[in-house]
């Protein structure tokens, strides 16, 4: 009874067999591949990041081109002025918008949707040349001698925020159930009461996780800022004045030929990768115990 | 729209007495004119307008591009798409070479990047327990998170001197490979090989994100009829499952070629920044965003200024075409997926 307990393969059958085998393993291939790229980048950051970092980046401005030492803290502060300022501009409208999206569902709603990822996929290098046309170039008319500003570069950021944020919030404010909000109507509550009172408490923790995500993406930008917030050397926190930002820094450093310069911007890489990755960490967790998570 | 209701205009009735001639006037619903009413009057108008933030934004900078570069319109017309020159010093300038690097380090980085992530979607969404599955979705995702400019400083630091030993030496010392017309020149790292590498690393992420949800949002009956019919995991995969989703997973591939055209930093940093295009790929070139990355800041000639805008208005208008169908594919996708659901 041979032929029962081990049926034999026609050539054909091998061949499927053989092949399945193959091409599952090929995508386990590439999604090792996938990940050896992340691996490479990412043990790269850490070892030579870590090994680059000191006292001194945290506490010390950028010393005279050629002359070995300084540090990061002009970026740094530069960094968390220009969140700080594209979060003033970014936030209330992309939230706003989101928040329409919900109020006025139908055909219009499904344009704006349209259109937010249109104004998301404008490479940042644009807005930058926008943001210069329009800001930039006015102040240097206005004010002769001053040109790139904090508050050109965070405007410039703050548009990248806007369809970002706007997508995540109307996507959070839409899982929240009609139920609820009908209810809170029809006890005759005003539409603006119901969204601030019930919806909005609702979808906090899903709200917030957005704005977070959207802040860790500015972090990283450094196109829309090269001739808007422009780079400075000096620390400052005037937002009318050229200012520094850890991307910034990491280019210029990177492109430079003296090697301490190099390894400022390892340096650099590795607290910007901290500061991206701890915020979009923090939502994850922020998140794990919500009813709104997302799909 | 506004579901305010007015509260009746009752005096202060105590006790149930009835005020002999005194009617309580009704406001009709909706119409009251109270102050719950103008709150939601305010309360839509501002939400509408921060809508219209949105189409203000992309009329705004359609505009200001098209304006901002009227004297280099003025000066080429339509020479500037076919013009090879960039030349500062004679005053003539055209986008050609540029949007050529452009679409010819996406084309190599949408080439290397489209098996390995339709690979890992699928390794994701078809293959893969859920211990693994989880825990590579979210290392995929942390890959997308990497600032461009980090990218950049690997590839100008690691990257490019390692691909110059280990890759373009042997190649060019390989007496066939060295004549084929794309291994031409010596090899020094920094050139479009570089970028269109750093480019595949860059989109990879986006690429297999979002074929994995649309591989993910087809109907377990598909596959399970595939199986019922003795197919293997395999045939299941290249015959039901990935046709299935074929317009989405051709989306989700333009949406990496839409990242990759407007990527400025990571291939300004690599690419060895040389307005003649050489279609070697051991040859330096540009791309549209890093020649404005690059000499923007520098350009104070009124028409060398200008020209760089025409160029942000090119790549403006080429990635707004290349997302605009890639979206449509995806939504079509979607939406026949959920037609199919209901049917």
């Amino acid at each position: 009874m041979t032929s029962l307990d081990k049926p034999t393969l026609s050539a054909y059958q091998i061949y499927r067999r053989v092949a399945n085998l193959w091409m599952i393993s090929l995508t386990c291939l590439a999604t090792l591949l996938a990940l050896g790229a992340l691996l490479l980048v990412l043990s790269y950051v850490v070892k030579s990041g870590f090994s680059s970092l000191n006292l001194n980046i945290f506490t010390t401005d950028p010393t005279p081109p050629g002359s070995p030492g300084g540090g990061l803290r002009n970026a740094i502060a530069g960094t968390l002025l220009l969140i700080g300022m594209a979060s003033v501009i970014g936030l209330p409208l992309g939230i706003l918008g989101g928040i329409y999206q919900i109020e006025s569902r139908g055909r219009f709603a499904t344009t704006v949707r349209f259109f937010t990822d249109v104004l998301n996929s404008i490479p940042s290098i644009v807005i930058g040349l926008f943001v210069y046309v329009v800001v930039v170039v006015p102040t240097a008319q206005l004010h002769p001698g001053q040109a790139y500003s904090a508050f050109a570069g965070s405007i410039a950021l703050g548009i990248i925020m806007i369809p970002t944020v706007m997508r995540t919030t109307e996507e959070i404010l839409s899982l929240v159930p009609t139920a609820l909000m009908e209810a809170s109507l029809a006890l005759g509550a005003t539409r603006f009461r119901t969204m601030w009172s019930i919806v909005l408490p609702a979808a906090r923790g899903g709200i917030i996780t957005g704005v977070m995500l959207a802040m860790a993406r500015i972090a990283g930008e450094s196109a829309p800022l090269l001739f808007t917030s422009f780079g400075n050397n000096l620390f400052n926190l005037n937002p009318n004045k050229a200012t520094a930002a850890l991307p910034l820094s990491i280019y210029f450093g990177a492109i430079s030929s003296y090697d301490y310069l190099h390894n400022q911007a390892e340096a650099g890489a590795i607290i910007l990768i901290l500061i991206i990755f701890t915020m979009s960490l923090l939502t994850r967790f922020a998140l794990r115990n919500k009813a709104l998570q997302g799909k | 729209m506004s579901i305010s209701i007015s509260k009746p205009d009752v005096p202060p009735n105590d006790g149930g007495a009835i005020i002999p001639g005194h009617h309580p006037k009704l406001e009709p619903i909706g119409q009251g004119k109270t102050k719950s009413f103008y709150v939601d009057k305010i309360y839509t108008s501002v939400i509408f307008c921060a809508t219209l933030v949105i189409f203000l934004l992309i009329m705004g900078i359609a505009y200001e591009l098209f304006s901002g570069s009227r004297v280099s319109q003025k000066e080429f017309g339509f020479n500037f798409f076919t013009s090879g020159d960039w030349d500062d010093v004679h005053q003539k300038f055209g986008v050609f070479p540029f949007l050529v690097g452009t679409l010819y380090t996406s084309f190599w980085a949408l080439l290397l990047a489209m098996p390995i992530s339709v690979g890992t979607a699928i390794f994701l969404a078809e293959v893969a327990p859920a211990w693994i599955r989880v825990p590579v979705a979210y290392l995929v995702e942390l890959l997308a998170a990497i600032p461009s400019v980090i990218y950049g400083l690997w590839g100008l630091l690691v990257m490019s001197p390692w691909i110059a030993l280990h890759i373009e030496t042997p190649i060019s010392n390989n007496h066939i490979l060295s004549r084929l017309p794309i291994f031409l020149g010596l090899p020094n790292g920094t050139d479009l090989l570089a970028a269109s590498l750093i480019l595949t690393i860059m989109i990879i992420p986006y690429i297999t994100s979002v074929s994995r949800d649309i591989l993910r949002a087809i109907p377990n009956a598909v596959r399970e009829g595939s199986y019922a019919l003795g197919a293997t995991k395999w045939e299941t995969i290249s015959r039901v499952v990935v046709p299935y989703a074929r317009a989405g997973i051709i989306g989700a591939v333009m949406l990496g070629l839409g990242r990759a055209l407007g990527e400025t930093m990571a291939v300004t940093m690599v690419i060895g920044n040389s307005a003649d295009f050489n279609s070697s790929l051991f040859s330096p070139g540009y791309t549209m965003s890093s020649v404005i990355a690059n000499e923007f800041g520098e350009a104070s000639d009124p028409l060398y200024h200008s020209s760089l805008i025409e160029v942000g208005l090119t790549l403006f208008v080429v990635t707004m075409f290349v997302n605009g169908m890639a979206r449509g594919l995806v939504f079509l996708t979607a939406k026949e997926m959920n037609g199919g659901r209901h049917k």
